[in-house]
């Protein structure tokens, strides 16, 4: 005998509760869909997964002769390639995850108006993928350190702090942006844009030393800057400010959050106007 | 016991004008916004011609109706009658706009068949991430796996990415994989009509046997034959309103009427051949009307189905007293070849004396086996033997396909039907099995 099910469905509108038993139940759809992501990406590649490695380090190489070496810029103690890297990392995690995921809704129309199920999985499935990147980088980023000679502290316990913090920033991003794409198509190109300008106000290429003292609690509000500087205090015992770190902690909390709910909101009217 | 399936007051709107075409870009949505003050400034009524200019489409309107567990039920329309959008709200694609319905059972749906395949994936991962996209568990899968495989027969392709795949082997295995999900309710858009006659026809075998089962099903198919074999109600749409619920016999019957009333001259069954144009009378306007009927003197409009009776009675005049009179009916198909004859002359038992005044002849044709198709008759009378009056084109009958063979099998192919049977020559084949008889 059939178990006592009953769904109602009916007109909604207006804010909606997120739905933790339904997201629960299809959790495996979510695996399946990183999955997927993971199997397809280097697929007729030459280099396959190295890319997941080349971008942060290539990007490390010319850094350090573009901002130290001609430039002058230097790290708050640790050698500048380390630094650098250190910073790339999480910052190309959340730039990939970001400018995918806000296209996710719009690449996967036929997901959205012909099946059925948690909508929030298509932007968040496209990160996965990136996840798994910034989990070979930063082998990587240890490997560095022992060319570097450059010690391993206790803070490396704090790691998955600022790797959460990260996945909840680049995900209530992906989450407002993906749903707004859905109705203005702007989105596509305000992205790459936005990431450029990213980078010069997250410390990324400089320490965050850099920025006046009065400047910093306002730093924090850009939630990847405390991520970036969390990554360097947890790898490279960087001098980090803890009130930068937990503002952007609670910022990045705070967007997820948002995220969800104006994604919710949004969601109601995805298969109508995609 | 409560319906599975109870739909009440549904209506669905669409928006057309400025939220669909025209805000596509924030750009669009700045402009109008500085734009209004000075537009409120000169027209104070802005507000009004606003909404004027957004339309707005109902794709549905007040539909009403229950499914009992179990049933099998048809959704039949033209396109743009609803049917899509009523099956999207039914598996929660997408909101109604008013009304609520209550499912009690889950609800699977296949309104298309492969998605969310990747064709860089092989076929045995676009099993798993279609399945699991549809809503089966990894554990369902895999205990389904083989039988997927099975019904799909790409055994020898499994790894196989699907970009490689010929459309008919990419179907199949879509299929496969919706055709092992294990709902309470099965919501199914036409999606029989893909792939080759053998796999529709075993689509069609496992869609029954779900039925058997005692599962829920919603289908919406253009194919009469397929609605009227598989499921027990029908329910017609028809501009967004639900304008039948019955048997789905009487559904398919509804709609091949309702169709065909679009075009006034066609399929009524009383025609009027006063004013005919492609008339030609030597003797005189003779031909009166043409009525039709089906079996048990039924009125026939709209269609008849392959094998149909038809009955033609053919009203005229005769000026003089005469015996020597025949009428004749010639069918032809829509490229103007006939394709049969019926002639008063070639009745054997003809036996009556001289007659004069209004005449009723009756053709009483009892199985009217031309293929599905439309069917123009020329119609004439002849006195003596010298033509009367004949007119061309005069009717319309249109045959509409049937599961005539009783085998749910659509004859698709030549001119006409025949009754006919198949047998082994057991004596003389060379097989250990038995087959038939």
């Amino acid at each position: 005998m059939r178990d006592a099910f009953e769904l109602t469905i009916k007109p909604r509108s207006g804010w909606q509760p997120i739905n933790v038993a339904e997201i629960s139940h299809h959790w495996e759809l979510l695996g399946f869909l990183v999955w997927r992501d993971v199997k397809i990406r280097y697929r007729q590649t030459l280099l396959g997964g190295l890319w997941a490695i080349m971008q942060p380090l290539l990007a490390m190489l010319i850094f350090t002769v573009v901002f130290n070496r001609f430039a002058g810029v230097h790290s708050d103690g640790a050698p500048y390639p380390l630094f650098a890297y250190a910073g790339l990392a999480p910052w190309f995690f959340f730039t990939n995850s970001v400018s995918q995921s806000s296209n996710s809704l719009v690449s996967h129309q036929h997901l959205v108006s012909k099946i059925y199920f948690p909508r929030i999985f298509i932007p968040l499935g496209a990160m996965g993928a990136f996840l798994i990147d910034l989990f070979l980088s930063l082998t990587l980023c240890a490997g560095l350190m022992l060319h570097y000679h450059w010690p391993f502290t206790r803070n490396l316990l704090l790691l998955p702090l600022f790797i959460l913090g990260c996945v909840l920033t680049a995900g209530g991003a992906g989450l407002i942006l993906s749903a707004i794409n859905v109705n203005f198509r702007d989105v596509k190109y305000a992205v790459p844009f936005l990431i450029q300008m990213g980078l010069f106000v997250t410390p990324v290429i400089y320490p965050a030393r850099y920025i006046p003292a009065r400047w910093q609690s306002l730093l924090g509000l850009n939630p990847m800057a405390g991520m970036v500087m969390g990554f360097r205090h947890a790898f490279l015992g960087s001098p980090a400010s803890w009130t930068t770190m937990t503002i952007s902690l609670a910022a990045s909390a705070i967007l997820f959050v948002a995220g969800l709910f104006i994604f919710r909101r949004m969601e109601l009217r995805f298969a109508d106007i995609i | 016991m409560q319906p599975i399936v109870e739909v009440k007051n549904i209506s669905k709107r669409y928006r057309l004008g400025h939220s669909i075409q025209h805000t596509n870009s924030l750009r669009e949505l700045l402009v109008r916004g500085f734009a209004k003050p000075w537009k409120r400034l000169r027209n104070g009524d802005e507000r009004r011609t606003t909404n004027a200019q957004e339309a707005e489409f109902w794709a549905l309107r007040d539909i009403n109706f229950e499914v009992a567990d179990g049933e099998v039920v048809g959704i039949i329309g033209r396109n743009g009658a609803g049917k899509s959008t009523l099956l999207k709200i039914l598996s929660r694609i997408t909101d109604p706009t008013e009304g609520e319905i209550k499912l009690r059972g889950h609800v699977s749906s296949l309104l298309e068949v492969g998605t969310g395949f990747h064709p860089e994936l092989t076929g045995r991962e676009n099993i798993f991430l279609n399945g699991a996209l549809l809503g089966m568990s990894r554990v369902d899968i895999v205990a389904r796996f083989d039988e997927i495989v099975t019904f799909s027969e790409i055994e020898k392709f499994l790894d196989t990415p699907v970009k490689h795949y010929s459309s008919g082997m990419y179907v199949r295995l879509a299929f496969a994989v919706a055709a092992h999900l294990n709902p309470d309710i099965l919501v199914v858009d036409e999606v029989l009509a893909v792939g080759d006659l053998a796999f529709q026809k075993k689509c069609l075998g496992k869609m029954s046997e779900v039925s058997r089962e005692g599962r829920t099903v919603l289908f919406v198919s253009h194919n009469m034959p397929t609605v009227e074999s598989l499921c027990k109600r029908g329910i017609v749409l028809s501009q967004g309103k639900m304008v039948f619920s019955g048997t789905a016999k009487d559904a398919v019957q509804y709609y091949l009427n309702s169709v065909s009333s679009l075009r006034p001259e066609a399929n009524r069954h009383i025609v009027e051949l006063k004013g005919s144009p492609q008339r030609r009378s030597p003797l005189g306007e003779l031909l009166q009307r043409i009525e039709l009927y089906t079996e048990g003197d039924q009125p026939l409009s709209g269609g008849l189905p392959i094998g149909g009776r038809l009955q033609l009675h053919v009203h005229f005049n005769l000026e003089k007293p005469t015996s020597s009179f025949n009428v004749g009916l010639g069918f032809n198909n829509v490229l103007g070849q006939r394709v049969f004859t019926a002639h008063s002359l070639f009745e054997p038992e003809r036996s009556h004396g001289e007659c004069v005044g209004p005449q009723v002849f009756v053709c009483d044709i009892p199985s009217f086996t031309l293929t599905p198709g439309d069917y123009l008759v020329r119609v004439w009378l002849d006195v003596g033997n010298a033509e009367a009056d004949l007119i061309n084109d005069a009717i319309q009958i249109t045959v509409y396909e049937s599961d005539y063979y009783g085998t749910g099998k659509v004859p698709w192919n030549g001119a006409m039907v025949l009754q006919h049977r198949w047998r082994l020559d057991a004596s003389r084949s060379a097989s250990r099995g038995t087959y038939g008889n």
